[in-house]
């Protein structure tokens, strides 16, 4: 059987196409063109905004195909499981990539045990091998101490996750359109186990720091939980997420939704700002993709200077302070 | 209600130190314990037990040596432990790893619920559960925060995702993957520690779990490894350490040019 073509694995919100599926056409196209195959897009909803389907496109799809049907509307294991499948069986794509969410995370895994291959996760680096076509996948393992080099040599399709964030979508280019194709699958396949019965939103300002542009994480260096409030005030004014050490978390000042690091997430930011962090092994593990990383600390030999564009030695308790009253002049519209 | 926990052994990764040469870690007098985040996972089975009497099995799958992650799990509350140990099981990927545990659950037969880390800290992919799920043909749900009520064969519990908290009910059997919000694990009681000294911990092999020999260790991955580096981590950034009030006005205009060049502010 030949096995050819790029996929990767979008995602949608209320219809509404997510950030991490431009990330992911980057990367897809990168591939494609290397292969010299076309790129596809799959998509799994319950009606999907085709404004956005068509801009695709222009991010760099060649073929969007599109599934929609109620049960879709959110991730559910079984019926995203069983239309994916049937897709590949019916297309035999030779490399599919989805976005290690909590989502591809918990689909991939159970869909390459279904189609019997191979998966790495989270990699921060995809490459192809041009006379054997393997994808050649790089992620951190053991806690980001080692970068390991992964192929799937012999089974197709070659499955990944992408670490989100780690790269930026390409810049859209409106002359570039994409082939939309509308599928449907077998009702039987749509059954699930599982239902959806309720959701409840994170407050805005722990709105996931996986996703936010900013993230500003403070930690044990905070000293009491009423201290920890000017790192929501300088997340507010940054317009980013509240991040936290797991020192931080355990003492109660933060959500573990906030925990950066080995034990909690994973994040790219465009900035990362560590306040009061000493910078251990695991939390490092947690920010190294990140594209700028600054940090206040009072101890000059704290390991997060090892990592950091820019490290400023010093008493938090002065810098927070100060640092906030310069932006709320910088920015005298916002209140924080 | 029966419950089976999947554990594993990992090296104790707060004082990793890499071997510059050769690019990989340095195990001698690095220790060897359960994944921190299987913790969360057994606590989570101790705490129905004691609400419905269940039963709880813990499987490990590794060298002889996870025997002792077994024992601890035993100290936890678990009532039950399986290592499954072979050679042929060595090298396994998560694919491999997955089917494994899979057919020993199969062999270990009725059972209401599968508890998972979220991932195990060595390879760090959170694959596996899913993986078992996916063999076993089960409902499942990863990331679980909280199991909210069990009732009638049903349960419902509350998954973090990016933006929140999904609440979820499915029939049992069934899979979860649970993160560290769900709980504060215990420490091993006096009673749990006898028992962990006495309790028997049976070894199972490639023959008794009846496991097809092309799906397991190495020879049943479908990755492979095929490089190991050490990531360049320094950013060789800069460093300021004002002594006055003054210098720190000036570090502070500094990052805040460099975050306008960024267009963030
Ligand atoms: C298996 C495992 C998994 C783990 N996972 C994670 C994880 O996911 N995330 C994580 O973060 N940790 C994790 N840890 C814990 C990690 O090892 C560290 O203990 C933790 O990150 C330390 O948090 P901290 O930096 O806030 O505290 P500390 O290490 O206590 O650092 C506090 C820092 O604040 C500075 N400070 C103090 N006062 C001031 C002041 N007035 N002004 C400026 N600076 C000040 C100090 O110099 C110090 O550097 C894990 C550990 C293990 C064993
Ligand atoms: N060798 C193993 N033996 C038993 N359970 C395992 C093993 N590997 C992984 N698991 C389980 O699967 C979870 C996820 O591991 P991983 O997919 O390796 O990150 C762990 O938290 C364990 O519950």
């Amino acid at each position: 059987m030949e096995y050819k073509g790029v996929w990767i694995l979008g995602e949608q919100d209320e219809g509404r196409i997510k950030l991490v599926t431009l990330e992911l056409l980057k990367r897809g196209r990168a591939l494609a063109d290397k292969r010299n195959v076309p790129l596809t897009a799959i998509l799994l909803g319950e009606k999907i905004d085709a404004e956005s389907l068509k801009k695709l496109g222009h991010y760099g799809a060649d073929q969007v195909i599109v599934v929609e049907h109620p049960v879709l509307r959110y991730y559910l294991p079984e019926p995203y499981l069983n239309v994916c499948k049937v897709l590949i069986e019916k297309h035999h794509p030779e490399i599919m990539i989805a976005s290690a969410t909590t989502t591809g995370r918990s689909l991939m895994p159970a869909l390459a045990v279904k189609c019997a291959t191979g998966l790495t996760a989270d990699c921060t680096e995809l490459d192809i091998e041009e006379e054997t076509g393997n994808l050649i996948q790089t992620r951190p393992a053991i806690g980001g101490n080692i970068l390991a080099t992964i192929k799937t040599p012999v089974h197709r399709p070659q499955m990944a996750t992408v670490r989100p964030h780690s790269n930026k979508p390409l810049e859209p280019d409106p002359q570039r359109q994409a082939q939309i194709i509308y599928e449907k699958v077998d009702e039987n396949l749509l059954g699930s186990r599982v239902k959806r019965i309720g959701f409840k939103a994170n407050p805005a300002e722990t709105a996931s720091i996986q996703e936010a542009d900013v993230v500003v994480a403070g930690g044990k260096g905070f000293k009491k939980a009423e201290n920890f409030k000017m790192v929501h005030q300088l997340a507010n004014l940054l317009n980013g997420a509240v991040g936290a050490s797991r020192d931080a978390v355990d003492l109660g000042w933060a959500p573990y939704a906030a925990q950066v690091g080995l034990s909690g997430k994973t994040v790219s930011p465009k900035f990362y700002l560590a306040i009061g962090i000493s910078g251990s092994v695991q939390h490092l593990a947690g920010i190294k993709t990140a594209e700028m990383i600054a940090a206040i600390n009072n101890d000059p030999e704290a390991q997060i200077f090892q990592v950091t564009d820019f490290g400023i030695v010093a008493d938090l308790f002065e810098v927070a302070p100060l640092l906030i009253e310069k932006l709320r002049n910088h920015l005298p519209d916002k209140e924080a | 209600m029966r419950i089976i926990v999947p554990i594993k052994q990992v090296p104790e990764t707060t004082n990793v130190k890499m071997d510059p040469v050769t690019g990989t870690m340095v195990r001698e007098g690095v220790e060897a314990i359960i994944n921190p985040l299987d913790l969360y996972a057994i606590e989570a089975a101790a705490q129905l037990k004691e609400k419905f009497g269940s039963k709880i099995v813990t499987i490990s799958m590794g060298p002889a040596k996870a025997e002792e992650a077994l024992r601890e799990a035993i100290a936890m509350g678990c009532d039950e432990a399986i290592l499954l140990t072979d050679k042929a099981f060595a090298g396994a990927d998560t694919w491999a790893t997955s089917y494994t545990l899979a057919q020993a659950i199969r062999r270990i037969g009725e059972f209401d619920l599968i508890l998972c880390g979220e991932r195990a800290t060595d390879g760090d992919t959170g694959q596996v559960g899913p993986g078992i799920a996916a063999w076993l043909d089960l409902p499942f749900a990863t990331y679980v925060s909280k199991i909210e009520s069990i009732q009638d064969g049903e349960i419902i519990v509350e998954r973090m995702v990016e933006n929140g908290y999904e609440m979820l009910s499915m029939p049992m059997p069934c899979l979860l993957t649970v993160v560290k919000e769900i709980n504060y694990p215990r420490l091993p009681s006096l009673k749990g520690k006898i028992a962990a000294k006495q309790k028997q911990v049976a070894y199972w092999g490639t023959a008794e779990i009846g496991a097809q020999p092309n799906n397991i260790g190495l020879k049943g991955s479908p990755t492979r490894v095929v490089k190991i580096a050490t990531p360049q981590v320094a950013r060789f950034g800069k460093i300021v350490q004002p002594k006055d009030e003054h210098e720190l006005n000036r570090a502070l205009d500094e990052l805040i040019d460099m975050l306008k060049q960024k267009a963030i502010l």
